[in-house]
């Protein structure tokens, strides 16, 4: 099921009694998520991703704009009636019912023709219960169940009434680091395999793009970038796009375009066109480091990290907005670094020039 | 290992005297004295040993009385004051505005004087030379017959005996199952919304479940407290309640030590002992029946 989302808006009422200047959570998101597609809402806490997951559940009604799914509009529509299945951040699970009565649950609440028999419906939990391998824990309550496994039946039971779209929030917050990463193979999995439109909400960025078939940055309530996790990462459309995603971190120098020339500090690291002379501000992806003897940025040398198949050069830079500047290089180079000083070349597809003031990225063609 | 466990016991030490002395001790005391024919405190005398005195109190009209005004109070009092309670505190969590003023009226009986809630009841019920009370002057209003309450048939006094049991023992319940209520997770609601609960099986599938072990803390307190209700009988219908066929268990034993027919201490603990077994046995069910009913 398509979803889109035009001109939604969410404010809020502050919270202070004396301003009444309300905040808005959501402001003006335009975009569409393509059928059976599973979709990162990303960004930093308090940026509106859970308000938008809640506006596309019907939790909340959105001050403006409408939500369709296909081309029926569901702005109005309470939550029950647009089909959707909803996995929260702490599950929700029901401590008092097992496991099958949990999943059970949202089948009794159906009335009319879409009432099914008992049977039926026991048969219906079991298929489900297959799909995220909990088929043999029916019986169980859930605090008798690990982290993973409640997250399974949460699911579940989200997905039992064969949802048009599934929606998680902060679906693997609560799990330790090993189980994270199993648990969102099996979340990409059991979309796979129903092939439902899932929309879900993370703050990690790994976590994002690791799943994802596209992933949606957000920021303060506006919507920074939408595309495919490597699009993203490769050609983000602004500072704060670049450095939200990646790990190791894009490193940031203040730098200027003088005559065609970029230079950080005091050294002039890439002839580039296209651009006027101005301040700018410089981002280099930690793969975009070239090791080179007398390389034109000349960075003192921290210390370096081994990695087995990659070092990691740890180095400081007057002109860069951190303290330290982290590379990432193949170890076969680990020879060349020693002494105070490393030199580097940067690689113009991993270096972005970005607006001082706005963040914006100024694209520019390297020589 | 050792030396560890005789030092727990002298830290335990403080607790254990108080609880001899003050428990374990009259409870002993009590059986035996239940057991004692005629025991005389003053000369620490007694006939012999049977079970005589609780034949006499079983066989005393005024402790068959006792007993049935108190097994009404319960039974009459404990479920209706809990539900009454449980409905107030879901209206007032479902409610935004004036819910603080609301909470406070609610909570009022909890800190208001005893003697200035039987003046108020007084002004309610009690028929005076010059009054038949407000409750009266309704029911004249409305072309029914004046009743005493206060003085009158068996089921007025008992009506306004548990209204007022209700009326004072609401506060506090009321208090804790809005807590309770409070307490229980929003996620549970939306994801019952989600999945397009209707609100009367929220309420029994999920808002019960979740709030049933303060519902059972209420119900178990509230059986004990009601089976030894005494002075609320004593500020509405004064203290002669054999008179008035208003005594209840506690009242009768009172009377037995003290009052003006007093000084029977075996009589009294038989019916102490008497008393007992039923809360036990009462708290007992209740448990049984929890274990199937009460989730934590």
């Amino acid at each position: 099921m398509k979803v889109v989302l035009k001109h939604l808006t969410k404010k809020f009422p502050s919270r202070n009694k004396k301003s009444h200047e309300e905040v808005v959570a959501v402001r003006d998101f335009d975009f569409e998520i393509p059928d059976g597609e599973l979709i990162g809402l990303l960004g930093p806490s308090g940026c509106g991703k859970s308000t938008t997951l809640n506006l596309i559940s019907g939790l909340q009604k959105p001050t403006e704009g409408r939500i369709l799914f296909g081309d029926e509009d569901v702005t109005d529509l309470p939550p029950e009636k647009r089909g959707v299945g909803l996995v929260f951040q702490n599950y929700a699970l029901y401590p008092h019912l097992t496991v099958l009565q949990n999943i059970l649950f949202p089948l009794e609440n159906l009335r009319g023709a879409e009432r099914m028999s008992k049977d039926e419906m026991k048969k219906k939990a079991y298929e489900i219960a297959r799909l995220v391998q909990i088929d043999s824990l029916m019986d169980r309550h859930p605090n008798e169940m690990s982290g993973g496994q409640q997250q399974r039946v949460a699911i579940a039971r989200a997905l039992v009434k064969r949802p048009r779209v599934l929606l998680l929030d902060e679906p693997l917050s609560n799990l330790d680091a090993r189980l994270r990463l199993q648990t969102r193979e099996e979340i990409r999995r059991i979309q796979r395999e129903t092939g439902i439109t899932t929309v879900f909400v993370t703050h990690d960025q790994d976590e994002a793009m690791s799943i994802s078939d596209r992933i949606v940055v957000m920021k303060d309530g506006v919507l920074q970038q939408i595309g495919r996790p490597q699009e993203v990462y490769d050609d983000p459309a602004n500072l704060f796009v670049a450095k939200f995603l990646g790990t190791p971190p894009i490193s940031v120098f203040s730098g200027r375009v003088q005559d065609g020339v970029l230079c950080v500090g005091r050294d002039a690291v890439l002839r580039v066109r296209g651009v006027g002379d101005r301040e700018v501000v410089v981002g280099v992806r930690p793969e975009g480091y070239v090791l080179r003897e007398g390389g034109p940025l000349c960075c003192r040398l921290v210390r370096v990290e081994v990695m087995g198949r990659d070092i990691s050069v740890v180095s400081a830079h007057d002109a860069a907005q951190s303290e330290t500047i982290r590379s990432i290089i193949s170890a076969e180079n680990i020879a060349s670094v020693h002494g105070a000083e490393v030199g580097f070349g940067l690689k113009p597809a991993k270096t972005y020039l970005f607006d001082p003031e706005t963040g914006e990225r100024i694209l520019f063609e390297a020589l | 290992m050792e030396k560890n466990n005789n030092k727990a016991w002298l830290y335990l030490l403080p607790a254990l005297v108080f609880l001899a002395v003050f428990m374990v001790y009259p409870l002993i005391d009590v059986c035996i004295y239940s057991i004692e024919e005629g025991y005389n405190s003053a000369s620490q005398t007694f006939f012999g040993v049977g079970a005589y005195n609780y034949s006499y109190i079983l066989h005393d009209p005024y402790f068959l009385q006792a007993l049935k005004n108190t097994l009404i109070l319960v039974a009459v009092t404990v479920p209706l004051s809990t539900g009454i309670a449980l409905l107030i505190s879901v209206g007032l969590s479902s409610i935004d505005r004036l819910r603080n003023l609301y909470q406070t009226v609610y909570f009022l009986p909890y800190v208001t004087n005893t003697l200035a809630v039987g003046l108020v009841f007084m002004i309610l019920f009690k028929k005076t030379p010059y009054s038949d009370g407000l409750v009266n002057l309704c029911i004249s209003f409305f072309g029914g017959e004046a009743v005493d309450f206060i003085d009158g048939p068996y089921w007025a006094k008992m009506f306004v005996l548990c209204f007022y049991t209700i009326w004072i023992v609401m506060p506090f319940k009321i208090l804790i199952l809005t807590s309770a209520l409070a307490s229980v997770n929003p996620d549970y609601y939306s994801a019952a919304r989600v999945d397009g609960t209707p609100r009367w099986r929220i309420f029994t599938r999920i808002t019960l479940p979740m709030i049933s072990p303060m519902i059972f803390y209420l119900v178990i307190t509230g059986f004990i407290g009601a089976f030894k209700a005494y002075s609320d009988a004593v500020a509405l219908f004064g203290t002669n309640l054999n008179a008035a066929e208003m005594n209840t268990i506690v009242g009768y034993i009172y009377d037995m030590l003290y009052g003006d027919s007093g000084g029977f201490p075996s009589y009294a603990s038989a019916a102490a002992i008497v008393l007992f077994a039923i809360v036990l046995t009462v708290t007992c069910i209740n448990l049984l029946v929890s274990r199937r009913h009460v989730h934590y």
